[in-house]
């Protein structure tokens, strides 16, 4: 295996740094420069993988981003594994460790191997026809299936890498830094166009730097030569930035696109330590010119996917770019001339050709001369049928192909070899186009689809927009650079481009074998494993469109997306029903181009930054009380206060007990608040709410009831009139921001002649609630020269107040049924606030309760809870507050769908209170509630919607909203549970103090 | 991900913004006269047209006004921006 594979080293390659690495626990050297594909080929691995459904070996096949078979597993057994990694991406560093994947127990002896002896059981569809029955089975199945198959294993532990995101606003952005790209941005800098160069490789330069050196020139040097001079000459040029390993991963609409800038992976381990590992590039560009080059094509042959069969781009990259045989035996097999442009590289560096196989009958193009010149074996008209060795490729059959390309004929021919290049012609990398929404017209005489029709301001140059040849590259891009710039010249006007003037071919999409194509394996998508069999079967089952046919077969739905094999597919389906290519059109590509990290996507917005909190100025005093918290909305709320070593059930007992017998305090400042002015605020809660509030006098509370224009409650809560054109409206806490944008919306949009002012002031003030008997005694205490006398300030109320030299509000109204206030002061000041309602309250062991005990003790009262009791589908009516519904009013939001045909129903749901037989019995939320037990199929009658054992009752006690319950009082009803039927009585709603005495207790 | 003109404050990114539905539905200035059957026009049916929609957008992180669009649906296209109020284009 130490062989030594490499030919002459590369620029590109520094030799002098010797890298050391492990690939499947094995330790393998390669150079800085590299990447795991090209140093593992240096050391004559071409074995990385198992297929993923016949678990076939499978080698390196191409050198870049569209690499199907040679995805790895790095840093396995840490917390940065990363699974479905592409091997021909990764630059190696020292310590890398990686591993192949979807294999067991290793990749030179996979158990999973049997399947490829089976596989003719296993035709597409397989998985769907097999597993169907008996249905209980699955769990058994999927158990054998997940063990078996699969692409790598994601991490178990948390990602210990910081990740970024930046937004970046551009005039010009170009994608893609080969020959073409950087002509592109050169002139767009040059031209005072804030320009973004962005390549997904760690050079500029894309393939002209390895093309042919021969056959290409610009100005009488080599392509290469000159272009590298240009990239020098780039860090000169203002107003351009480059940014190298930077992939762009998602092209959408109004040219705004997604970026994957890779900053240390390619790093050493100490060198990585706090540094940014990917960040995520938000760009917005006003122009965007894509130069994404074009992959080339693999050829579909029976058994085209053993180890060493790679793409002859490929074969010529390693040579040239990295200093690597792929094979000391090397064979090209191919359609077109780009083949021989391998070939001759090959030559020219002293590694062996031992016959070029072409299914095109000749070709009279200088470069086929050369090779000819070369005395390399051309075999013409000729086609692969079968090809050998199993970890390894050692030999191809090849035979005569017919005139029409459909049979061979004539005697078999054996050619030994350990790697053969393939050449299928080129398919330009229109995915960023197509993502954008760009439309895609199909080249019959070429056999590609070009891009059509532009969604956006951009365009697509070099072979992505389908000019292959470097002189019509160059040429074109000089005339659609300068109208798409809206320039007079471009800098490369004067050049002189020499270059191969055609490259004929011809497409034959499924290459015939001497074998029925039942017994063969001709790949289509290497990564899933779907064969040229597989979808003429789904075409044979009925499956016509292309979209079907892709996830019948899982052609192109692997990571890679089918980047090698999907037009074999198209051709394949449109030989096969007779249907024109252009015609059948392409399945969708959709983002990332490729395979992006979670930790990119997410960047900083990790852990407490992943949604953002919102906490009362109380929240110290909430955490030291050792409270356990609620997320209602985007707040923390406290829930219960457990005191030595309570359980939920006990501290939700002693709070609500408390809050009745004495006192209780609660943190109220997360309620929104609305304060609305101007001389129509009357007449705008008169249309909002469903109650009359022309006649609320000043310093009155009222509570209100609000609907949607569908008749269904939306939104409730106490609204204060604090002056003549003065009101504070309070809403849930979670439904604040959209009750404001919903009066917003009507007020802009509906009743843009009242004089109403809206603002959000809900952050502004913090509240303290205190409830209970003693709350009198305690808010004496704090407001001494505040009458809080019955008649000076009765329930529903409102007084201004000072506590020392603050200002505050003082609300006497409750949502507890007790006597209470809600004391409002500006929010800097509410943990002092709390602190003295604490002091003033110790005397009467005042008890801080959370959300939990506030719903209990509304329950008790009967009062609904927005989004608890309801659910978008009650009525006021349907709630039993028929009360709060003005007959009076002319209108207002939700009042005419009060009287619709379905909202008048009798048998609608309706809230009624539920009381279990044995009191000890708390009944499940969201229990299902039935009257008839023997029925099939039962009928669910409603659920319960809240239900606590009340400590002041001594009882449980329910909230239910049931069909027709408003006439059910008393009557006895089932909720069936899994191990038993609890009976129960529909009783009223309000279980506590039904003349609410104790509000002016 | 649109970029917006907002009438009121300019180019602004889409994260920006709140679609609000088909534009141009007033609510009845007299609904207790309608019919359940005219009151359900109003209330449920919308057009959700694949070509040209007239909708409305709230810069809901911005200056929170609401403005109307015309939008083809088909290719995000948007046509047309104008204020709440306005009279939408006639072609």
């Amino acid at each position: 295996m130490s062989e030594n594979l490499r030919v002459k080293f590369s620029e590109y390659i520094d030799e002098t740094i010797r890298v050391s690495f492990k690939f499947n626990g094995k330790t393998y050297h390669g150079f800085k420069g590299d990447t795991l594909a090209s140093a593992l080929l240096a050391n004559n691995v071409h074995l990385v993988g198992r297929s993923f459904k016949y678990h076939r070996p499978r080698g390196i096949m191409t050198a870049g981003s569209e690499e199907p078979n040679a995805i790895v597993q790095v840093n396995d057994n840490t917390n940065r594994t990363e699974p479905n990694v592409r091997a021909t991406e990764v630059e190696i560093y020292e310590g890398l460790e990686a591993s192949s994947q979807n294999c067991w127990p290793s990749v030179n002896f996979d158990i999973g191997g049997i399947n490829n002896l089976i596989s003719t059981f296993i035709p597409a569809g397989f998985y769907y026809k097999t597993f169907m029955w008996p249905s209980n089975f699955w769990e058994k199945y999927e158990y054998f299936i997940r063990h078996t198959a699969g692409l790598g294993k994601s991490p178990t532990k948390k990602d210990p890498d910081i990740y970024d995101h930046k937004n970046i606003h551009c005039d010009v952005l170009v994608v893609g830094a080969g020959i073409s790209g950087i002509l592109a941005a050169k002139n767009a800098a040059k031209n005072n166009f804030k320009t973004l160069l962005v390549d997904e490789k760690n050079e500029l330069g894309g393939a002209t730097i390895y093309q042919n050196r021969e056959f290409n020139k610009i100005d009488n040097e080599s392509s290469s030569d000159w272009l590298k001079k240009e990239i020098n000459e780039l860090k000169n040029i203002k107003n351009l930035e480059i940014k190298t390993r930077t992939s762009i991963a998602a092209f959408h609409g109004y040219n705004y696109l997604l970026g994957r800038e890779n900053l240390t992976d390619h790093l050493e381990k100490k060198e990585k330590h706090n540094q940014i590992r990917q960040r995520l590039l938000k760009i917005r560009a006003k122009k965007v010119i894509l130069a994404t080059g074009a992959l080339e094509r693999p050829l579909v042959f029976n058994n085209n996917d053993r180890p060493g069969i790679m793409l002859s781009s490929a074969v010529k990259k390693y040579a040239d770019f990295f200093g690597v045989k792929c094979g000391k035996q090397n064979v090209f097999f191919t359609n077109n001339d780009s083949a021989y442009e391998s070939a001759l590289c090959l030559y020219n560096k002293g590694i062996k050709v031992n016959a070029i196989i072409d299914i095109r009958d000749n070709s009279n193009s200088k470069i086929v001369k050369a090779v000819e010149k070369a005395g390399i074996k051309i075999h013409w008209s000729h086609t692969v049928v079968d090809t050998r060795g199993y970890k390894r490729l050692n030999s191809v059959s090849i035979m005569k192909l017919s005139n029409d390309g459909m049979i061979v004929t004539g005697n078999k021919i054996n050619i030994s070899c350990d790697c053969l290049g393939i050449a299928g012609g080129w398919t330009p990398a229109v995915h960023l186009f197509t993502q954008s929404g760009g439309k895609l017209k199909f080249d019959e005489e070429n056999k590609v689809f070009l891009p059509n029709k532009y969604p956006s301001d951009q365009i697509s140059v070099g072979s992505c927009r389908g000019d292959f040849k470097l002189k019509e590259i160059i040429n074109n891009l000089s005339i659609n650079l300068k109208e798409f710039l809206k320039i007079e010249q471009v800098d490369f006007d004067k050049i002189n481009v020499e270059s191969e003037k055609e490259n004929s071919k011809i497409n034959i999409w499924l290459l015939p074998s001497d074998k029925a194509i039942g017994k063969t394996k001709p790949f289509v998508d290497y990564q899933n494993d779907a064969t040229a069999k597989d979808i003429k079967l789904a075409l044979r089952e009925g499956f016509k469109s292309i979209e079907h046919v892709k996830r019948y077969t899982t052609t192109g739905m692997g990571t890679d997306q089918g980047k090698l094999g999907n037009m074999h597919a198209l051709g394949i389906i449109a030989d096969t029903t007779g249907v024109k290519m252009g015609e059948l059109g392409t399945t969708t590509f959709r983002p990332p181009y490729t395979p992006l990290t979670f930790g990119t996507i997410v960047g900083r917005n990790v852990g407490e930054f992943f949604d953002i909190f919102r906490r009362t100025p109380m929240n110290d005093w909430h955490i030291q009380s050792k409270a356990e918290f609620e997320n209602v909305g985007q707040w923390k709320r406290g829930w219960y206060y457990p005191a030595n070593g309570e359980t939920m059930h006990q501290a939700v007992q002693r709070e609500s007990k408390a809050a009745r017998e004495s006192a209780g305090i609660l943190d109220a400042s997360t309620l929104g608040k609305i304060d609305i002015q101007g001389s129509d605020a009357s007449e705008f809660l008169n249309r909002v709410y469903t109650n009359a509030w022309s006649k609320l006098a000043i310093g009155k509370c009222r509570y209100g009831l609000m609907l949607n224009e569908d008749g269904m409650v939306y939104d409730d809560g106490v609204t204060t009139r604090l002056g003549e054109n003065h009101y504070i409206m309070t809403t849930t806490t979670g439904g604040a921001a959209n009750v404001l944008g919903k009066l917003e919306d009507y007020l802009q949009t509906e009743w843009p002649e009242l004089d109403v002012y809206l603002t959000s002031v809900t952050d502004h003030y913090a509240t303290a609630s205190i409830c209970g008997p003693n709350s009198k005694k305690i808010l004496n205490k704090i407001i001494p020269n505040l009458n809080l006398s019955d008649e000076n300030f009765p329930h529903m109320s409102f007084k201004e107040a000072q506590i020392d030299k603050i200002k505050c509000r003082v609300m006497r109204i409750s949502f507890t049924g007790e006597h209470s206030y809600e004391i409002n002061v500006q929010a800097s000041y509410g943990k002092s606030l709390w602190d003295k309602c604490m002091e003033a309250g110790k005397e009467f062991n005042i008890t801080p309760y959370g959300t939990e005990t506030m719903h209990l003790l509304r329950a008790e009262k009967g009062f609904i809870i927005v989004g608890q009791d309801t659910d978008g589908t009650m009525t006021p009516i349907d709630l039993q507050m028929d009360w709060i519904v003005s007959k009076k009013k002319y209108d207002f939001i939700g009042k005419r769908s009060l009287y619709r045909s379905d909202t008048i129903r009798e048998d609608r749901k309706q809230l009624v209170g539920l009381l279990t037989d044995d009191p000890n019995i708390v009944l499940d939320e969201g229990a299902q509630i039935v009257s008839e037990l023997n029925q099939n199929p039962v009928q669910m009658l409603g659920h319960v919607t809240s239900s606590y054992f009340s400590p002041n009752l001594n009882k449980s006690i329910a909230l239910a909203v049931v069909r027709g319950g408003k006439n059910m009082m008393g009557k006895k009803l089932f909720i069936p549970m899994e191990n038993k039927t609890i009976n129960v009585t529909v009783a009223n709603p309000v279980f506590f103090d039904e003349d609410n005495a104790r509000l002016n207790a | 991900m649109f970029l917006i003109n907002c009438p009121y404050c300019g180019e602004r990114d889409q994260q920006e913004f709140k679609a609000g539905g088909e534009a141009h539905i007033e609510r009845p200035k007299q609904p207790t006269e309608l019919s359940d059957d005219e009151w359900a026009e109003y209330l449920f049916m919308r057009k959700n047209i694949k070509g040209i929609q007239f909708e409305r957008w709230n810069h809901a992180h911005g200056c929170r006004k609401w403005f109307n669009m015309v939008r083809d649906t088909s290719n995000d296209e948007i046509k047309l921006i104008y204020k709440m109020g306005e009279k939408p284009p006639s072609d």
